[in-house]
């Protein structure tokens, strides 16, 4: 189990990380979620052992690893964009944490040649890297990490250079092999998309510090914040005034939200306005159409307040419609 | 970028062969000499305005190299006088018969032993004694008494204090090995066995061993004695910094110990300007140049109606008696003799 | 049809990039070269004897220029990586002074060795006990890294700029520790570089000659130096020319060795170099440790020549009343004087103006027809099969020969100053493509067809991609033009004309002449030398490229 404990960076005088802690048990994947330059790919630098933290440590299975060097931590990295040995090719790639070992050569062949099936590249052992396409580059990359047979696998937001397709299929390859070899894995990227796909637990982070840690599930049904929330793409999030125990008052009108628990009459509070229509909800959204976006399976309204709801059937721009959506209280 | 290369091609093109006369403007005098010649601006100049001329230098590497090179061009010859060629190599560059006879004037006031070439092909200007060199601190400092023979150098107490150079790389070092061979005769391998097991000090060219190796130079080196010129110590006493009222070297002038060097300027054959070379060769013998020459190239004029500068007469000793050698014989033994002086002292 | 002619484009853009530079190497290389050795090779002097000597000539010169490159590597290896990998302060002028030795006169790197180690320089003044008496082929292995290191410094330290950092912190992830990551991955990545400078540096070693000459105490001989000795004894120039036709012979053998082991540099895109300031203990002492060193090694020599020049040592012997020794400016204002009055004496201004104007001409020249050739040697056909070695013969051939084969077959127009700069740039052509070409190969392709399929015209596409990726192998290239030409490699092949003197012209006069005052002025000139070299460095180094994309 790898534990973080702490963790303060800073760089070039400003806060990078502040005050990170979080756990990875075996057989969790972890996600870190947070927009560019979060600090995100500091943190997993620091948990390899390539960069040092101000203060805090990592420890794994209860050992502090402060001193101990990155090639003897057992960690496997896979990069975005795959870093790669362009003087090797790909069997040699995949083979080279194992040449480090020092494993005997039959050892090493058996290896290369499971982690490439793993990834689905068998066969691809005498092709160079660089003839390869950018999904194979990745897998390459990624059998290359899974070949030591690592403690902990970390992903620094492998998947940004491809296209969407073959990250959606990549992204399942990825659930299934993490599934199957049980490694306890950091996810790091910007788009929650994967993030909801791999995580077993999410960590969003922002301006250093942890601001939402849960299930994707709880997450999502539960935000916590109105960065969260927006960063999220939950809905629509906005300002309002509590004016009364249940009542809070916005410029978009007034809405029937229970908010006193954890905020007193005249305080300024967030609020969520969940996009999809809720036919038992007393809170409406109204407005006149003023765009209207095709989504697949339903439309994405926006009215001229700005807010915005999805409709399965298009109303017109133009039109005056009314939506009731279920509203929360952020945190 | 074509344009860039054209336009160098035709820059070069209108900047190249020297130029010939044009009837109204000054000639063009072209000279070619070696590195180490030097002549004053006002000196050269007063030809020039007698003249209507220009005179243009063209100086391309010691004595040898530019022989040589005016050997290869002698068809095309690049200038119309050479200066420079000396002694030691007169029979090679008048057996590659290079120059055009001329008798000027003031050749009559020359003193016959400086007259080495019969055919006046090659005229004398001016002379030096190639001579060790000593330091006189050093040797007050150490008690030492300076030596006044070529035998002296081989005794016990100058071990390791002399600097010669390398005679097939450095003409002050031929110079040194022809007053050795001088003096000697054949024997003068077994002279250079004693001077080295008396650990004589073997360097490539004057410049290292003067300014590397010779204790009273600015270089400050192990050696206080060095194969230099007569000139020497005058010139240490001109350009000292700060300036001495004594020469801090003097030379050993011991028979046979010094070697007389002539510089011998020459028409070079094919040339364009025979009046004006010739009148450059009289210019060479007037007393104007050759009491220009001391300060300048620190060698003796020939003319003995030239005054020489109060510190040549005061700190530049002539020897009575140098080494000298007939340049035939020079030119038909140099190579051997060199290679018996390798053969001894290098391996 | 359409392929056919497809091809033939191709194929005449590809001579087209040959034209500059070939005609070039023909006009000023290979005509008055093979005239020289046309007229003086004889077959008759195949003597075994000749033969002989030849070969043991050659010996020892491959002993010398392999060791000496050995040494070199030694030294500048961990020094590229001291430059290109950490950020401290005094960095831009410590390699800048690496850099400076390579131009200088040998006549004063000799003397300046002797300041410093000589029986009575600045090291047994201070550690008299030391008896510090290094041999002659020590003093000359160790003159050639003085002169040298930098080749490896700059060329190798490029390519390492450019590694991606990740595949390192990929291979330390894998389980490599410091030692296999250079194994592994570092040091086959950086081959190409590597190749090139210790073929640079062994070609300059193999016909070194001033440093052999002033430093070797009459005892050593190479190819170069036998050439000039037997060149000296015209008219049998023929054992000469042998002894220059095993010379070319062995640079030809030793460039296509070159070709064999260079395999296509991997294509990598990492413009932007990380620089740390050293953190850890280890870096630390790295750093601290390789700072001192380099410093010893280049600021000591180096300084003996600004610390001369305005020094006056003991006072000189012949002295009456006041010694005046210590601080002086006269030497420097010696030189505004033209105490003789000679024809010849050389104004330091404008000598100065006239190097740098040399300088300036030759680094444009030796860009423009160094890009092209090493643009279609980045991606070599056939053809390149054939010309690649041929480019780094002016390097590997004896200078004494080619001089005499200018004389014979351009005579007279050897004394336009013109020509200067084409001389200088026979000399740093092959540095230029030799350091562009493994820059240029590692532009992914891509790269360029993306641009080009945008519409950018070749030369756009140059200006736009390659051009800011090549920047600093650009600025590399251009260094070493620039120092060629101010330390005036190749300019024996010329006839100097004296009113267009240079800085080196100016030292060679001034040690020349016994004298303190002509020594103190030689020592300031070289400072001066010195000086430039420093700033044209530096100032080159800050100098951005207009429009450069930073990626």
């Amino acid at each position: 189990m790898l534990e973080v404990h702490r963790i303060f960076k800073t760089y070039e005088g400003k806060p990078l990380l502040e005050d990170i802690s979080f756990k990875v048990d075996t057989g969790e994947t972890v996600c870190l979620l947070g927009a560019s330059g979060s600090g995100k790919s500091t943190l997993l630098r620091i948990i390899a052992g390539l960069e040092e933290s101000d203060a805090g440590f990592v420890s794994f299975n209860g050992m502090d690893l402060t001193s101990t060097p990155p090639h003897l931590r057992d960690f496997g990295l896979v990069f975005q964009d795959y870093a790669l040995f362009p003087h090797l090719n790909v069997n040699e790639n995949v083979a080279f944490g194992l040449k480090m070992r020092r494993l005997p050569q039959t050892e090493i062949a058996r290896r290369v040649a499971s982690s490439l099936e793993l990834v689905n590249l068998t066969g691809f052992g005498t092709r160079k890297v660089t003839d390869l396409s950018g999904g194979e580059q990745q897998r390459v990359a990624l059998a290359r990490a899974l070949a030591i047979q690592p403690r902990l696998l970390m992903f620094d937001e492998p998947l940004g250079a491809l296209d969407r397709t073959l990250r959606e299929g990549l992204l399942n390859e990825l659930r299934t092999i993490l599934h199957h070899t049980q490694i306890p894995a950091i996810y790091v990227t910007h788009d929650q998309e994967e993030a909801f796909t791999l995580a077993d637990r999410i960590l969003i982070l922002h301006d250093g510090a942890i601001l939402r840690e849960g299930t994707p599930a709880g997450v999502w049904s539960n935000p916590g914040s109105a960065y969260v929330a927006k960063f999220l793409g939950l809905g629509n999030v906005f300002e309002g005034v509590v004016s009364d125990e249940r009542k809070v008052e916005t410029r978009y009108g007034d809405f029937t939200v229970q908010c006193t628990h954890k905020h007193s009459k005249g305080e300024k509070v967030h609020l969520l306005a969940r996009p999809l229509p809720a036919e038992s909800e007393a809170n409406v959204l109204q407005g006149v159409v003023s765009d209207i976006i095709f989504q697949q399976e339903r439309f994405k309204v926006t009215l001229d307040t700005g807010l915005y709801v999805y409709i399965d059937d298009a109303p017109k721009v133009g039109e005056s419609i009314l939506a009731r959506v279920k509203v929360e209280c952020l945190g | 970028m074509k344009r860039i290369l054209l336009l160098a091609l035709l820059l070069l093109a209108a900047c190249s062969p020297r130029a010939t006369e044009t009837p109204s403007g000054p000639q063009t005098i072209t000279i070619m000499t070696h590195d180490s010649f030097a002549a004053s601006e006002e000196v050269v100049k007063a030809f020039e305005d007698a003249n209507h001329a220009k005179v243009v230098f063209l100086q391309s590497g010691d004595t040898g190299a530019v022989l040589n090179k005016a050997i290869l061009t002698k068809d095309a010859p690049l200038a119309d006088v050479l200066f420079g060629v000396d002694n030691t190599f007169l029979s090679r560059a008048l057996d590659a018969d290079i120059f055009e006879a001329y008798e000027p004037l003031a050749l009559q006031e020359i003193p016959a032993a400086f007259k080495l070439d019969p055919s006046n092909r090659a005229l004398p200007v001016d002379y030096g004694d190639v001579c060790i060199n000593y330091d006189k601190k050093y040797f007050a400092d150490h008690n030492l008494i300076v030596p006044q023979s070529l035998e002296d150098l081989t005794r016990p107490e100058y071990a390791g204090l002399l600097v010669v150079e390398n005679p097939a790389t450095s003409s002050t070092g031929l110079a040194f090995l022809f007053a050795t061979v001088a003096h000697y005769g054949d024997s003068f391998t077994d002279y250079w066995q004693a001077l080295k097991d008396n650990g004589v000090v073997v360097v490539d060219g004057w410049e290292t061993a003067y300014y590397t190796n010779f204790s009273a130079s600015s270089g400050r080196g192990p050696q206080p004695m060095v194969v230099s010129y007569g000139s020497s110590p005058a010139a240490e006493v001109i350009y000292a910094d700060p300036p001495v009222t004594d020469a801090p070297t003097a030379s050993i002038l011991g028979p046979d110990t010094c070697f007389r060097q002539i510089e011998f300027v020459g028409i070079l054959k094919g040339t364009q300007n025979r009046a004006l070379a010739e009148k450059f060769v009289d210019f060479m013998l007037s007393r104007q140049f050759q009491e220009d020459v001391p300060l300048q190239m620190f060698v003796y004029p020939v003319n003995p109606n030239a005054n020489l500068p109060e510190a040549f007469t005061k700190y530049a000793q002539a020897p009575k008696q140098t080494a000298a050698l007939p340049p035939d014989v020079i030119a038909e033994n140099r190579d051997a003799w060199i290679q018996a002086w390798t053969d001894v002292v290098l391996k | 049809m359409g392929n056919s002619a497809l091809s033939v484009s191709l194929w005449l853009k590809r001579i087209l990039l040959w034209v500059p530079p070939l005609s070039f190497l023909a006009i000023l290389f290979f005509f008055p070269l093979s005239k020289i050795l046309a007229l003086t090779f004889d077959f008759q002097t195949l003597t075994a004897d000749n033969l002989q000597l030849a070969f043991r000539v050659l010996r020892f010169t491959l002993y010398q220029a392999v060791l000496s490159t050995l040494l070199t590597l030694l030294l500048g290896l961990p020094s590229a990586y001291l430059f290109a990998r950490f950020d401290f302060r005094g960095k831009s002028f410590l390699r800048a002074l690496t850099a400076v030795p390579f131009m200088l006169p040998t006549v004063v790197v000799a003397s300046s060795f002797n300041a410093i180690w000589g029986g009575r320089g600045l090291f047994s003044f201070f550690f008299p006990s030391f008896n510090l008496h290094p041999s002659a082929f020590t003093l000359i292995l160790l003159a050639h890294v003085f002169y040298n290191a930098t080749i490896v410094i700059r060329v190798v330290g490029n390519a390492l700029s450019s590694l991606d950092p990740k595949l390192e912190a990929a291979a330390r992830s894998l389980g490599a520790d410091s030692f296999r990551v250079w194994w592994n991955v570092i040091l086959p990545l950086l081959r190409p570089s590597l190749l090139a400078s210790s073929l640079l540096v062994f070609l300059f070693d193999f016909t070194s000659f001033g440093v052999i000459l002033l430093l070797g105490g009459s005892q050593f001989s190479t190819l170069e130096v036998e050439i000039y000795l037997r060149v000296l004894k015209l008219p049998n120039l023929s054992l000469a020319a042998l002894l220059s036709v095993i010379q070319l012979l062995c640079t030809l053998l030793f460039s296509l060795l070159y070709t064999r082991l260079v395999t296509r540099n991997p294509q990598q895109l990492n413009p932007r170099p990380v620089l740390l300031s050293p953190k850890t203990f280890k870096q630390r002492v790295f750093v601290s440790l390789f700072c001192l060193l380099l410093s010893t090694f280049f600021l000591a020599p180096l300084s003996a020549l600004p610390f001369r020049s305005l020094f006056r040592l003991e006072a000189d012997r012949g002295q009456r009343g006041e010694v005046q020794y210590g601080f002086t400016t006269d030497y420097y204002t010696e030189l505004f004087v033209n105490r003789r009055g000679s024809v010849f004496y050389v104004p330091p201004i404008q000598a100065t103006a006239n190097s740098l104007t040399y300088a300036g001409a030759t680094v444009i020249l030796s860009l423009l027809l160094g890009f092209p050739a090493a643009f279609a040697l980045a991606r070599p056909t056939r053809l390149e099969k054939v010309l690649d070695p041929l480019i780094m013969l002016p390097l590997g051939s004896s200078a004494v020969m080619l001089g005499l084969g200018f004389i014979i077959t351009y005579g007279q127009w050897l004394t336009s100053p013109l020509l200067v700069p084409f001389a200088h740039t026979l000399v740093a052509l092959p540095f230029v493509i030799r350091v562009l070409q493994p820059a240029i190969a590692s532009i992914p392709e891509r790269l360029r067809q993306a641009a080009a399929a945008l519409g950018a015209s070749p030369f756009e596409v140059w200006k736009t991609i390659d051009l800011p990726i090549l920047r600093r192998a650009t600025l590399s290239a251009a260094t070493f033009a620039f120092t060629i030409s101010l330390g005036e490699f190749g300019a024996t092949l010329l006839i100097s004309r004296p009113e267009y003197p240079t800085i080196p012209v100016a030292i060679e006069r001034f040690l020349s002449q016994p004298g303190g005052l002509n020594y103190g002025q030689a020592m300031a000139m070289a400072t001066i030398l010195m000086s430039l070299t420093l700033v044209g460095i530096l100032l080159i180094e800050k100098f951005r490229l207009p429009k450069s994309g930073e990626f």
